[in-house]
């Protein structure tokens, strides 16, 4: 059975701008992956390349064993449906309540009844701790309860694939754990494969399966594998990144 | 996966006993399945039962569609205080469903839902408007104590700014407004050709066409123009920046928004559109030419001198007072609209719209008070 995710020597970059070479990793199903790395080394930019935002200059990516580059638009949109992506700021709908953002991708890409639909939405607001505030609009909610109205979104689709771009910024301590643990529960109980892009410590160390290190010098990963080896006798540039430069 | 067959539901009973209802779930429950809905359970659960289990050997695949029907019995179930017993559900199951149920549900008061009645609908709006008034005039009056800011040199904020909008605002709407004071000249001589042939004074399409482009038309045209071209981008870059904080950001920095974002786009407008009034009224001018030229059979000449004759100065400063209280007018409904805006991509949208029909409503008042204020005077 072929990796979940696989990116083959991806390259990624802005006209003559490269922002990462080479990118060589697997992700496999149920895993936590870690995308991580310091500011502007290409984060978001592979993330963006990850869900299909933005072509990477050379190299593929595919989903269990499918090309998601070189496929069709259409084959891509079907491989898309199967990812559920929750933005840095939530990216909610500013003008739809949070009942109609989390029902839109249920309306557009499923045949159920509305009853059925309002059903759904409705046990994803509970499940990520919303439940009552349906008819919310964005801008009067807190940047917690913006992420994790995102994260209800972003599973609408019951995904098989969640990426996370920046889960715990912006978000207190305690909040972020509890959306980390959200994110675990998520993962044990429907077997979602998770990628999630931070540079937050506490929940790499926490919570990655397995990781790859993005460095902003060299534009290339200088690392891969589970966060805690990183830690432990990893290449020394990843420990005084997960040391927060006290590693000797 | 062992098998995907469609769903299946049993509800049987526990043994002997009665009061007991084991719910048998088998097959695929995905979403995409067309399952029944939890109520449906309904009638087989009434009666005596006090408790119910879950039955899932059976079970081959499952997703959000399971967890919503399970998540369904146990809602009902709690408000007829029937006992829950999970353990037969699939763990992940279990785990969700304790997530989901373990914060309540948020009893928010005084969120108004539904479909309000139309007098309610009249009175909301109502109440809308006079509020807005004070609001209006609450701007206005920082709007002025702006400028007299701007008068005593205290006013703060960015001469490159002022540049750039000038540019913006006046040669750039250089083409469209040529375009349209072209073909409005044109419509008002061939108006004039028609009623003027009639008494055989056809060579007075010229004064016509001077003094109604100069004096009224020219700003009137620049000004719908300005106020759909620059009004709405105004309210549209200021909505956006109240969307991003960034009006905030300026305040709690102390530096006034009002100096600093609706000083120059008012300064701008209120220079640029006179400039544009005439620019107007030149077209205009040479649409009548041309028309007389080669429809009516007046000269180049007949029709210059004529055209002198019948412009006076008086005519200039009123089309470029009326120039600049368009603008003024303009800036004041666009950097309103802006400055109100709400926090979200609709608030921005209705801004803008509002910025126009504000603008427009405004120049057409502030022309009917102006037009019957210079006759009185005889200017």
């Amino acid at each position: 059975m072929p990796a979940h995710i696989e990116v083959r020597d991806l390259t990624m970059g802005y006209g003559d701008f490269v922002v990462q070479r080479g990118l060589d990793f697997a992700v496999n199903q149920g895993d936590i992956f870690v995308v991580m790395g310091g500011n502007g080394c290409g984060k978001t930019t592979l993330m963006r390349a990850l869900v299909g935002l933005q072509a990477p200059l050379q190299g593929s990516v595919a989903y269990a064993g499918e090309d998601f580059w070189g496929a069709t638009d259409d084959d891509r949109q079907r491989l898309q449906r199967r990812l559920g992506i929750l933005f840095q700021g939530g990216a909610l709908w500013s003008s739809l309540t949070l009942a109609e953002n989390v029902a839109l991708p249920l309306h557009e890409y499923t045949k159920l009844a509305r009853v059925q639909i309002d059903e759904i939405v409705a046990f994803k607001l509970a499940l990520v701790g919303l439940a009552g505030f349906d008819e919310f609009y964005p801008s009067e909610l807190s940047g917690g309860m913006k992420k994790r109205a995102g994260l209800a979104r972003a599973m609408a689709l019951d995904p098989d694939i969640l990426v996370i771009d920046e889960p715990s910024s912006g978000l207190d301590p305690l909040t972020a754990r509890r959306l980390d643990e959200l994110i675990v529960e998520l993962r044990d109980s429907l077997g979602t494969t998770v990628v999630v892009v931070t540079h937050d410590l506490a929940s790499i160390l926490a919570i990655g399966d397995n990781s790859v290190y993005l460095d902003a010098d060299t534009h290339t990963m200088i690392a891969t594998g589970h966060p805690q080896d990183a830690l432990k006798n990893g290449n020394a540039k990843v420990r005084h990144f997960l040391t927060r430069g006290n590693a000797k | 996966m062992r098998d995907a067959a469609a769903w299946q539901l049993d509800v049987r009973a526990a043994g002997a006993d009665p009061a007991t209802r084991i719910i048998a779930l088998g097959g695929r429950w995905c979403i995409d399945q067309n399952l029944p809905a939890a109520a449906s359970l309904k009638e087989k659960l009434a009666g005596p039962v006090r408790r119910i289990g879950f039955d899932t050997r059976g079970l081959a695949d499952w997703d959000s569609g399971l967890l919503t029907f399970v998540a369904g019995i146990c809602k009902s179930c709690a408000r007829q205080g029937i006992e829950i017993d999970d353990n037969g559900l699939p763990p992940g199951v279990q785990r969700l469903l304790a997530l989901a149920l373990a914060v309540p549900e948020q009893k928010v008061a005084g969120r108004e839902n539904g479909p309000q009645g139309l007098f309610a609908q009249v009175g909301a709006a109502t109440i809308e408007f006079w509020r807005g008034i004070p609001l209006m005039l609450d701007f206005l009056g920082q709007v002025v104590l702006s400028l007299l800011r701007l008068l005593t040199g205290r006013a703060r904020f960015r001469r490159r700014d002022l540049w750039l909008e000038i540019e913006e605002v006046g040669p750039r709407a250089l083409p469209i407004v040529s375009v349209i004071s072209f073909l409005v000249g044109l419509i008002l001589a061939y108006l004039g050709a028609d009623q003027l042939r009639l008494v055989g004074a056809q060579l007075f399409i010229a004064d016509l066409v001077a003094i109604g482009m100069v004096r009224e038309v020219g700003a009137l045209m620049t000004g719908i123009i300005i106020a759909g071209r620059t009004g709405a981008a105004f309210a549209a870059q200021l909505g956006t920046m109240q969307v991003n904080e960034e009006i905030d950001a300026y305040k709690t920095l102390g530096i006034s928004a009002v100096d600093f974002l609706v000083l120059p786009r008012m300064l701008a407008l209120m220079l640029m559109v006179p400039l544009l009034t005439l620019y107007s009224g030149v077209i205009g001018m040479l649409a009548g030419m041309l028309v007389s030229l080669t429809i009516f059979d007046i000269g180049v000449f007949e029709y210059y001198t004529e055209t002198l004759r019948a412009l006076e100065l008086k005519h200039f400063a009123v089309g470029l007072s009326k120039g600049s209280v368009y603008g003024a007018m303009i800036a004041f409904a666009g950097c309103l609209r802006g400055m109100q805006c709400g926090r979200s991509a609709e608030a921005v949208g209705h801004a803008a719209t509002s910025a126009v029909v504000t603008a427009i409503l405004l120049i057409t008042i502030a022309a009917s008070i102006m037009t019957i204020v210079f006759y009185q005077l005889g200017i």
